[in-house]
């Protein structure tokens, strides 16, 4: 147990430093809204060229081609966040895309697409749960028939965040009718601007289109879009919602609201009393700051294990579930710390802090279902955690 | 930066566990808690002759020389095994704070110390003890630990100030508290003028009370894997409508939130455990947290765990109860967790 840096990584935090002191005038500020506003898609190609972004995608592909190292990069996402300063992109293009492409793409497919996604010139969404097919993905039904050199799509898609503005997506299909399930889909790339594609904004309790419906008609791709082998697309999108999964319930972030929390209660008063001086409330805080203490510490040792190329079994199955969990908490405090100012909404004089908490509120109870609902990661957790036998199949009648 | 524990500690820990499992089955601890003081006082040598009573004691005066981090982890095997053997008091608190000049006699076994510290952690009616100006201890300690065949015992008076105490000495009396664990003997010791030996740290209160925060702490998660492990081993083995129960989603998943709840806890207690050997600023807060939250989720995983064992976790043919009210004790010892919580906001300035 050493939580001290090496001499190499204190050097490696005052470079960071330095960077932002030289640079962080260039970042984008909050209100530069947009995935295509030109402050951002300049500051990500800064990020790029120094190593703040993309840091261990290779150059050849428009990385900066450093060693991994896991404590690097947490020490780029600390002072970044110590900094308020943003870090680079995080789209599912760059987060899941990527990866992915790099695991199993063609060279052809790597040249092409890497690059301009990590610069921010491409944008993508993830076209993978239907209506008929969310905790039980495979079951999907939008199929791709093939027609000489193209395959020809036809079905729906739902929950596919950012589908307005993106340039592509990467999509599953079922390319296979009469392949066992998990053996008949498919992994395309390809425009959203190719006709025959519908985009439909599906409003969500927040009040906001935070994601979107698509529907395709007889749309046509071309064979050689595909990744991976045909009919292996399972395979293909397993490697990138393991990327999900590692994004979702950061406990970083967690500590960050928690902090946030703490001052909003020593600020907001009833009957001339701080919030934080009702100690029921105050009990609830440090309940949830030793859940987030112990969320930190297990990052560190997952982190730990990864540096040493050993899995972090348990420690990682669970980060899912327990940090989803933990931020809705979080949210939900701050909340009733807020009392009737935490049910007003959208705008207003007595609104505070713009209504985030309400909004997180809402979008984290949506974080719980999206990306592997709670209950599938607990038959996760059970199942290749502890051992726990498979749900048996019904009989076929 | 590493975030893991070392091969010597995997070993240390590893080492006990194995001797405790060869050596202390559930049977042997069912017969010390029933009274059989004869197989208590076996299973307390067979941890005296690993040198575990030094473990904190510095190598030059004969002890293992150990940080708090090794010493939870072995408090950690002992709530596993709801070991009857003296440890928290008698190895890791004493050899952290009396060493000098009693670390000889601690790593030896000749010094056994027990503690009457629950005061520190708040005193019920009638409770509390006073140095007179002559030095000398009076009032009452209730909760007292390990005292059992204590030679000497760690006293908080109502400053929280630490003395020290013969237990052979005049004017004191100890009678036993029937307590839901045990495992484990609690103690109202009176004190009439007792001579005791004030001891010069200042701050030895406060270190108590934060290495005994980690160690509850640590026991707690030894037997709540311990009821984990055991919910996981009878769900695999149970069968009720043709399958094995662990199979039933509604069981599979009772067993994943009590991992899901374990797993974050244990980095916390290590990382608790190591913020006082690196005499972190932050290590009464964590302690603070760590107690706070083992307490919390020991108790969930407690009651799940017997719930995994249907009518069979209610009995005391298997014995589960015994790490159930291992948990509840650890618990409830120096307050439970609002008392820790309201510590840990009043050190953040929150309260």
């Amino acid at each position: 147990m050493d939580l001290k840096l090496s001499v190499e990584h204190e050097a490696f935090r005052e470079e960071v430093r330095a960077f932002l002191k030289a640079h962080a005038p260039d970042a984008p500020a909050p209100e530069d809204k947009g995935l295509r506003h030109p402050k951002r898609l300049a500051w990500q190609k800064t990020l790029i060229e120094h190593g703040y972004a993309a840091r261990t995608i290779p150059a050849e592909y428009g990385g900066y081609g450093a060693e991994p190292d896991i404590l690097k990069s947490r020490i780029i996402a600390e002072e970044f966040a110590r900094a308020g300063v943003p870090g680079g992109l995080a789209s599912q293009g760059i987060s899941m895309l990527v990866p992915t492409l790099l695991e199993l793409g063609t060279e052809e497919q790597k040249r092409t697409w890497i690059g301009p996604t990590l610069r921010g010139e491409v944008i993508w969404c993830q076209g993978y749960s239907e209506p008929g097919a969310g905790s039980d993905l495979a079951s999907l039904k939008t199929s791709a028939a093939v027609e000489g050199d193209e395959f020809v799509v036809n079905g729906q898609k739902i929950w596919t965040s950012t589908a307005r503005e993106a340039d592509m997506i990467f999509c599953l299909v079922r390319t296979e009718a009469n392949a066992p399930k998990h053996r008949g889909i498919s992994y395309l790339l390809f425009p959203m601007d190719s006709p025959g594609i519908e985009v439909r904004p599906l409003v969500d309790m927040t009040g906001v289109a935070n994601f979107n419906e698509v529907f395709f008609t007889d749309v046509r791709v071309p064979v050689s879009s595909i990744v991976g082998e045909r009919g292996a697309g399972w395979q293909v999108a397993n490697a990138t919602l393991t990327h999900e999964r590692g994004m979702l319930g950061d406990p970083n972030a967690a500590y960050g609201r928690l902090m946030a929390i703490a001052e909003l209660m020593q600020t907001e008063t009833v009957d001339g009393h701080r919030v934080i001086d009702n100690p029921v409330l105050r009990d609830r805080l440090v309940e949830l700051q030793a859940r987030v203490a112990a969320m930190q510490a297990n990052g560190l040792r997952i982190m730990s294990a990864r540096a040493a190329g050993e899995s972090p079994g348990l420690a990682g199955l669970i980060v899912k579930l327990m940090g989803c969990e933990l931020n809705h908490q979080l949210a939900g405090l701050a909340i009733d710390a807020l009392g009737e100012l935490g049910i007003l909404y959208e705008e207003g004089e007595h609104l505070r802090a713009g209504g985030a908490w309400q909004a997180r509120y809402m979008y984290d109870l949506g974080l719980i279902i999206g990306g592997g609902t709670a209950q599938i990661q607990k038959s996760i957790i059970a199942e290749r955690g502890l051992g726990l036998p498979r749900e048996p199949k019904p009989a076929k009648a | 930066m590493r975030f893991a524990l070392s091969e010597d500690q995997k070993m240390l820990a590893g080492t006990l566990g194995d001797m405790l499992a060869g050596t202390a089955p559930l049977e042997r601890v069912r017969e010390a808690a029933g009274g059989d003081e004869a197989v208590r006082a076996a299973l307390q040598s067979e941890l005296d002759e690993m040198g575990l009573a030094g473990v904190t004691v510095a190598e030059d005066a004969g002890g293992l020389g150990l940080g708090v981090l090794e010493a939870a982890l072995l408090q950690e095997q002992l709530g596993r095994h709801v070991s009857p053997a003296a440890f928290t008091v008698r190895a890791a608190l004493a050899g952290a704070l009396c060493g000098e000049p009693f670390g000889a006699g601690i790593a030896s076994g000749e010094v056994r110390f027990g503690a009457a510290l629950a005061e520190l952690g708040g005193a019920r009616p009638g409770a509390g003890v006073a140095a007179g100006a002559d030095g000398r201890l009076s009032g009452r300690a209730l909760f007292a630990l390990e005292l059992a065949d204590a030679t000497h015992l760690l006293v908080a008076d109502k400053s929280g100030t630490l003395h020290v105490v013969e237990t052979g000495a005049p004017g004191l009396a100890m009678t036993a508290m029937a307590n839901i664990d045990h495992t484990r003997g609690l103690y109202d010791v009176e004190f009439d003028g007792v001579p005791a030996e004030m001891l010069a740290d200042t701050s030895a209160g406060q270190r108590a009370v934060t290495l005994l925060r980690v160690l509850f702490a640590a026991d707690t998660l030894g037997a709540a894997q311990a009821m984990l492990d055991k919910a996981v081993a009878y769900a695999k083995e149970r069968e009720q409508f043709g399958r094995v129960i662990g199979s039933f989603q509604a069981v599979k998943h009772m067993c994943a939130e009590m991992a899901a709840e374990l797993e974050p806890a244990r980095a916390l207690v290590w990382q608790a455990a190591h913020a006082i050997d690196e005499a972190d600023a932050d290590a009464d807060l964590l302690a603070c947290l760590a107690k706070a939250h083992l307490a919390e989720i020991g108790t969930f995983i407690a009651r799940t765990a017997t719930e995994v064992h249907g009518g069979m976790g209610f009995t005391d043919l298997l014995g589960l109860h015994y790490w159930f009210k291992r948990i509840g004790f650890n618990r409830q010892m120096l307050g439970g967790p609002e008392r820790h919580r309201a510590a840990a906001a009043k050190l953040q300035g929150w309260a």
